[in-house]
């Protein structure tokens, strides 16, 4: 089956029904989308299908066929970081940073929905995606100074 | 002959470096410089750590001249810190480079650190107990230091001039009068010089540091935004199988029946067996986790406690009884006012998110391990054990990891990719679930603590009492000035596995002190502020308290259905005080934490953006088990393993928060990772108290969002 990650097309297997999770780290090496739940409530895995963020731990990855995936490691344009990114680098918002991905994957597809959303929204937004480190007020600040610059 | 090191003035070019034989192999002076080039270098050993605080942490009889760290220039100037301690996010990366760049006259990013790899790093306990800032980074400072005496002294040396007259900058020595400068790689070429820590070194005062006491970001940051960084869980060796592990469904269960003939039969499957041990073995992990799910085992389960009789089983199993001092019980007595409570707090889980990983690689009888741990020499002793090999022939290695909070300072899931991989002759990684990273780590104690206060007619404290059960000493010890008193740790037997957590027991200890001194205060009608600041002695933690409420606006009016609460205590260094406003419905009883400011004071300040983070991390983390973390468990079994089912902090939990930070450069650093957390279940419950009169005395407080009466 053929799928396409961050405008690429791939081949992958997909006999034993993997999750679009699994094929990302293991077929494609793009290890940047984490495991953490395995049951969508934790958002360590959100990728962006046709621009809407899903759990990619239990989305299977034939589903995915014919749309746009966007990971991670697809929000860098030509060695230039996406402004959510850059705002996430510049707030130094993480401690172990293994929320980091899905964190911003989740923040680029809210602005993208929604240019200037307020605190609620974002809270709404984001609420899906646990940092056990905490840093929430700092993600908070990374995405209004992301938003800010997007106004 | 060999010759003490420190016994050698600069230059010791008869020296033996290693004399002793460390963890991962005997490293001798050839060995050392074989390893990392030639160079400069500097090195503590562990008997310099013991001069500083904490030195009670290392066990008795603990090899003083085991080398701790070093600081080393290589060839190219490049500059290199070894040390055992690792990254779980708390950002020492980054701190600890701070230090030594301020001393090498270089930027943060010139400096490099090697990282808890059992083989290029000295020994090291473990990253625990806010012990790296006070202990490594003091040391790490002194070591750099030594080795721009050393880089300056074989400037002169080369220069053939006195050595007090020569500047540096940006890894550039100058001479003072014919414009000549030697670079760092220069001083370094050709060179075997490795000198210990020369404690009287001048190091940079503390007013002048420009690198250190500065908001530097993350090392390395952007590789993590970018999802970059590997993670073991990310790690993928050449033909590399994936690893599962049967589990049973219930805790202490024996195996009965085992039937893994469905599962050998599927393509790439292999099937390892080694007493109750079962795993499997596949190319990918699909296939593993199918290949597990096709094996039939019938388990014993073992009665065991529930969490009903939690709290009674606790007492019940207690290893020794409380004492009774006589002349507690006399102050009691005469007591005014007295305050008896039962305080009762439940096992949580660290729940990082990033579950248990493990790579493990066999390699003609050597094993190579990648595992997230705070003790990656523990681990390696865990292996020794679990192997029967020597310890020299194991090296394990701990990428910066996603979290611990003292969740990690195991190793199992390289322990089961090791024998995986040792049974197929393949590597293999073993990430585990979050239901097993549930159900197989360990918890924080669950605690049962008793708590008795009593004040005389002038509303002086005059005796105190109190017994945890289980949870742990740590934090036992009241800050409050009381003639009569006595506390007592109780171990008893746990029915789940537990072990450290972020500021152990200081959190249920802190809890149990602050709320009966709060009911202390209202039984006499006093405030509690107040009645704090009249027992307190302790300079830092009165400052801390009184800065923090005043910023907090202690005094101020509360608005309808709104109430204050304050709480304040030390850890390892750390002095917090922590007050919260919270709001509950009157109708529907639901409660809201509206605002928690937080004070903290743990010396000089090295980094105060990670600082700030530190401390709302740990406050936003213990909102978590202040409020409804709880493992619920019934006979062996686990009954909310997942994050559907145990709650912890998110976006919506979040209040207004605000962070003190007093910073003292007169002392020295201490860390930040523990003690703010110990402070917010208090302040939330007397937030509580203060707007219902409801005294609740179980963490968590309110696991249904509401205040049942």
């Amino acid at each position: 089956m053929k799928i396409n990650v961050n405008g690429k097309s791939h081949t992958i297997k997909v006999s034993a029904n993997p999750t679009l999770l699994e094929v990302l780290r293991e077929q494609l090496e793009l290890t940047g989308t984490k495991y953490g739940c395995g049951e969508a409530a934790c958002g360590a895995c959100k990728v962006m299908l046709d621009g809407t963020p899903v759990p990619a731990c239990i989305t299977p990855a034939v589903s995915a066929q014919g749309k746009e995936i966007t990971t991670i490691e697809g929000l860098e344009k030509d060695g230039k970081l996406h402004p959510v990114q850059e705002a996430f680098l510049e707030e130094d918002v993480f401690q172990c940073a293994y929320c980091a991905s899905g964190m911003i994957v989740s923040a680029v597809a809210l602005l993208e929905r929604n240019a200037n959303p307020s605190r609620d929204q974002i809270i709404e937004a984001m609420n899906g995606n646990i940092c056990r480190c905490c840093t929430y007020p700092q993600i908070m600040e990374a995405i209004d100074k992301a938003k800010s610059r997007k106004a | 002959m060999k010759k003490q090191l420190d016994e050698n003035p600069i230059f010791p070019e008869q020296y033996e470096l290693f004399e002793k034989k460390l963890a991962g192999g005997p490293i001798t002076r050839r060995s050392f410089f074989k390893r990392m080039g030639a160079g400069i270098a500097s090195y503590i050993v562990v008997s310099d750590l013991l001069a500083g605080p904490f030195a009670e942490s290392f066990s008795e009889g603990e090899d003083e001249d085991t080398i701790a760290a070093w600081i080393h220039v290589n060839e190219a100037g490049k500059i290199t810190c070894y040390t055992g301690k690792v990254e779980v996010g708390q950002n020492i990366r980054t701190s600890l480079a701070q230090v030594v760049a301020e001393e090498l006259f270089v930027q943060v990013e010139d400096i490099h650190f090697i990282m808890g790899d059992t083989l290029l790093t000295p020994y090291d306990r473990g990253t625990f107990g806010s012990l790296t800032t006070p202990q490594m980074a003091p040391k790490l400072r002194k070591a750099a230091a030594s080795v721009r005496e050393l880089l300056i002294a074989t400037a002169a040396k080369e220069w053939n001039i006195g050595s007090t007259s020569l500047q540096m900058e940006q890894g550039i020595v100058f001479h003072p009068t014919n414009g000549e400068k030697l670079s760092y790689a220069q001083l370094a070429n050709g060179k075997k010089l490795a000198q210990r820590v020369n404690k009287e070194v001048h190091v940079v005062p503390v007013e002048e540091w420009k690198i250190a006491g500065t908001s530097v970001p993350k090392v390395n940051g952007k590789s993590y935004i970018t999802g970059r960084h590997v993670y073991v869980s990310d790690l993928v060796l050449p033909d590399m199988q994936y690893g599962k592990v049967l589990r049973p469904p219930y805790l202490n269960a024996k195996l009965k029946t085992l039937d893994t003939s469905e599962a050998e039969k599927v393509k790439g499957v292999k099937v390892v067996q080694e007493g109750d041990f079962v795993g499997v073995t596949a190319p990918d992990s699909t296939t593993a986790k199918m290949a597990l799910a096709m094996i039939s085992a019938e388990w014993e389960r073992k009665q065991q406690p529930s969490r009903k009789q939690l709290f009674s089983h606790l007492k019940e199993n207690a290893n020794n009884q409380p004492d009774k001092k006589p002349n507690v019980e006399e102050a009691f007595a005469k007591g005014a006012k007295k305050v008896t409570s039962s305080f009762h707090v439940d096992y949580i889980a660290h729940s990082p998110l990033e579950p248990r990983a493990g790579v493990a690689e066999w390699n003609k009888g050597e094993l190579n391990v990648w595992t997230g741990t705070q003790r990656p020499f523990g681990v390696q002793e865990e292996l020794e054990r679990e192997f029967g090999i020597a310890k020299e022939k194991i090296r394990v290695r701990m990428p910066d990891t996603g979290s611990g909070y003292g969740g990690k300072h195991t190793g199992e899931a390289g322990v089961e990719a090791a024998k995986l991989a040792r049974a197929i002759g393949k590597p293999v990684k073993v990430n585990w679930t979050r239901e097993e990273e549930f159900m197989w780590a360990y918890c924080r104690p669950a605690g049962l603590i008793e708590v008795r206060g009593a004040v005389d007619n002038n509303g002086k404290l005059v005796a105190w009492e109190m017994f945890n059960y289980n949870s742990g000493g740590a934090g036992l010890e009241s800050p409050y000035d009381v003639p009569a008193k006595h506390q007592q740790f109780i171990s008893s037997d746990t029915p789940l596995r537990q072990g450290s957590y972020r500021a152990l027991a200081s959190t249920a200890n802190v809890f149990a002190i602050e709320s009966v001194m709060n009911d202390l205060a209202l039984e006499q009608g006093k405030d509690p502020m107040k009645f704090r600041m009249e027992h307190l002695s302790d300079e830092r933690l009165k400052r801390v308290l009184k800065e923090t409420a005043s910023k907090f606006g202690w005094e101020e009016e509360k608005r309808p259905n709104r109430g204050f609460g304050l709480a304040c205590g030390f850890v390892k260094g750390g002095y917090v005080a922590t007050c919260a406003e919270v709001h509950v419905d009157p109708d529907t009883k639901e409660l809201k934490v509206l605002r928690l400011v937080t004070g903290f004071e743990c010396g000089a300040i090295i980094n105060p953006r990670h600082l700030k983070s530190q401390v709302l991390g740990c406050v936003l983390q213990g909102l978590g088990g202040a409020l409804f973390e709880a493992i619920d468990f019934d006979n062996g079994q686990i009954l909310n393993p997942a994050f559907s089912s145990y709650r912890v902090p998110r976006f919506k939990d979040i209040p207004e928060t605000e962070v003190l930070l007093v910073n003292r450069p007169d002392l020295p650093p201490a860390g930040a990772g523990e003690a703010p957390i110990i402070g917010v279940a208090p302040a939330i419950r007397n937030a509580i108290q203060d707007v219902t009169g409801e005294r609740i005395n179980s963490l968590p407080l309110v696991p249904s969002g509401k205040i049942m009466t």
